[in-house]
């Protein structure tokens, strides 16, 4: 799956650069909320960045944080925005 | 006539745990008995606004209706595939829902009467109605049914002050039954909740605010001359009211989560030991919790976004700090139209401001600080002593102490 391989390596890039460090790549089942690696600015950073590189229309309602709070499962909700 | 007040001595709780047995043993056998908890919450709703707050109960029937019918048109136009999403159009959706309010709180500015609109809890409603405006806008809210509109609007056990839940969390439990064991383990968190309430309400927060504040404001008003006032009575005071507020609003969440788990609802929790956070913004995430992330996802994070997209302002530091002071400004506006208020307001976004600035300098210098046990415990009490002095200019004892 091709398209998969890129969600995961473009969320992941995305994160790195939020949270200027490896460690999204390292554990991605780390917190990124409780650990303070992200907060609401870099969040709103993530959205943007899913809509302009893949195209994905995440509305702030949607962003439950218990739902998007590691690598992994930001991996998974975008596949399956992806359709 | 009776008029009982929301969790205002045990005896409500007796009261209130007679009513519901029905409820509970109803949800102990699988089934929510609807009919029966729409009458409760509505004989608990007239025995708040009746006798001599009937001119409450009337503003609070007027409001609701008002809206209702609001929040209904603005999701039949969004939901009218002809429509496009306009802007201005939710712009004044919004502008709407809360003028009623924005009446209410700039009536002590002109007249000493409160006004006629007002009613106990009008602020958290509007918060509902706000965040299910926004979120009709989103597309995430499709579909109106004004029986769970109105339950979620008008749920008595939080009516008052909060906790404020959201109407798509409240649906997703008011629609379903929790299993027997969920729900055992919901009565017993809710009543390990009530128990703690009174502990932290009707112990701690009456031996902090009625028996021991007014002895400090009376030491800090006799002590008054020195520079600004300050004196040893003005530093109980500021430690005294701060643990008051904590154990009085604290408590009062508790019951009002309590007596959701009994009737199979997970209102969601507002306090969080928010006494050991170590720095400003782990504070807003333990204190009020349910009133800062509503400021958080409904104002903050949809300006950023909004800045953002459309390229507002150069950096995006600049774009949180102004996020900041916007959002605490409404925040402290919305406490009240005093000049303290809206000074703890201003306080508190400069010390956001001030935290990422710290935490950027930290990252960018990375090795110049140690960080262990010890830093950790420095910076919960610092932490802990700029909160305390934020609630010592919300409490407008320096408002009475410099100007009365």
């Amino acid at each position: 799956m091709a398209d998969n391989d890129n969600v995961q390596s473009t969320v992941m890039s995305i994160l790195t650069d939020l949270t200027g460090s490896d460690e999204v790549t390292k554990n991605p089942d780390i917190d990124l909320f409780t650990t303070g690696m992200l907060d609401s600015m870099a969040t709103v950073q993530l959205l943007l960045e899913l809509q302009s590189q893949l195209g994905i229309n995440v509305p702030v309602s949607e962003f439950d944080r218990t739902q998007w709070n590691t690598p992994n499962k930001i991996i998974a909700k975008v596949e399956s925005m992806q359709g | 006539m009776i008029n009982l007040q929301p969790y205002a001595n045990p005896m409500y709780f007796a009261i209130l745990g007679v009513a519901l047995l029905p409820l509970i043993i109803g949800l102990l056998n699988g089934k929510r008995l609807y009919w029966y908890g729409t009458l409760v919450s509505f004989i608990f709703l007239v025995l708040i606004f009746d006798g001599n707050k009937i001119h409450q109960g009337i503003a609070l029937i007027g409001y609701g209706i008002y809206e209702v019918l609001l929040s209904w048109l603005y999701l039949r136009y969004r939901t009218n595939s002809k429509n496009k999403n306009s802007t201005p159009l939710f712009v004044l959706a919004v502008v709407l829902a809360i003028a009623p309010l924005v009446v209410v709180k700039m009536t002590p500015l002109f007249s000493p009467n409160p006004s006629l609109l007002g009613f106990l809890g009008i602020s958290y409603l509007t918060f509902k109605v706000v965040g299910y405006i926004m979120e009709t806008r989103d597309g995430v809210i499709k579909t109106f049914d004004a029986v769970k509109y109105i339950q979620f609007l008008f749920f008595f056990p939080t009516i008052s002050s909060g906790p404020i839940d959201r109407y798509r969390r409240f649906v997703k439990d008011y629609d379903s039954v929790p299993s027997r064991e969920k729900y055992l383990e919901l009565m017993g968190k809710g009543f390990h909740n009530i128990m703690l309430g009174f502990f932290y309400k009707f112990l701690l927060g009456y031996l902090f605010g009625t028996l021991l504040l007014p002895q400090v404001a009376h030491l800090a008003m006799i002590s008054r001359g020195g520079f600004l006032d300050i004196s040893w009575g003005l530093v109980g005071y500021m430690y005294v009211y701060s643990c008051y507020l904590f154990f009085d609003f604290a408590g009062y969440s508790l019951f009002a989560i309590g007596v959701s788990y009994f009737m199979g609802i997970e209102t969601p929790i507002n306090f969080n030991k928010p006494a050991i956070a170590h720095n400003v913004k782990d504070f807003w995430n333990r204190w009020h919790m349910t009133l800062s992330f509503w400021f958080r996802d409904y104002i903050y994070m949809r300006f950023v976004f909004f800045a953002m997209k459309h390229k507002l302002f150069k950096s995006r530091i600049t774009t949180a700090n102004v996020g900041y002071i916007l959002l605490f400004l409404i925040m402290g506006f919305w406490h009240g139209e005093t000049w303290y208020y809206i000074a703890y307001g201003i306080f508190h976004a400069c010390a956001m401001i001030l935290t990422d600035a710290w935490i950027r300098f930290k990252k960018r210098h990375k090795g110049m600080f140690p960080s262990n046990k010890f830093t950790y415990a420095m910076a919960v009490f610092f932490t802990f002593n700029t909160v305390c002095f934020s609630f010592l200019i919300f409490s407008g004892f320096l408002d009475t102490l410099w100007f009365h």
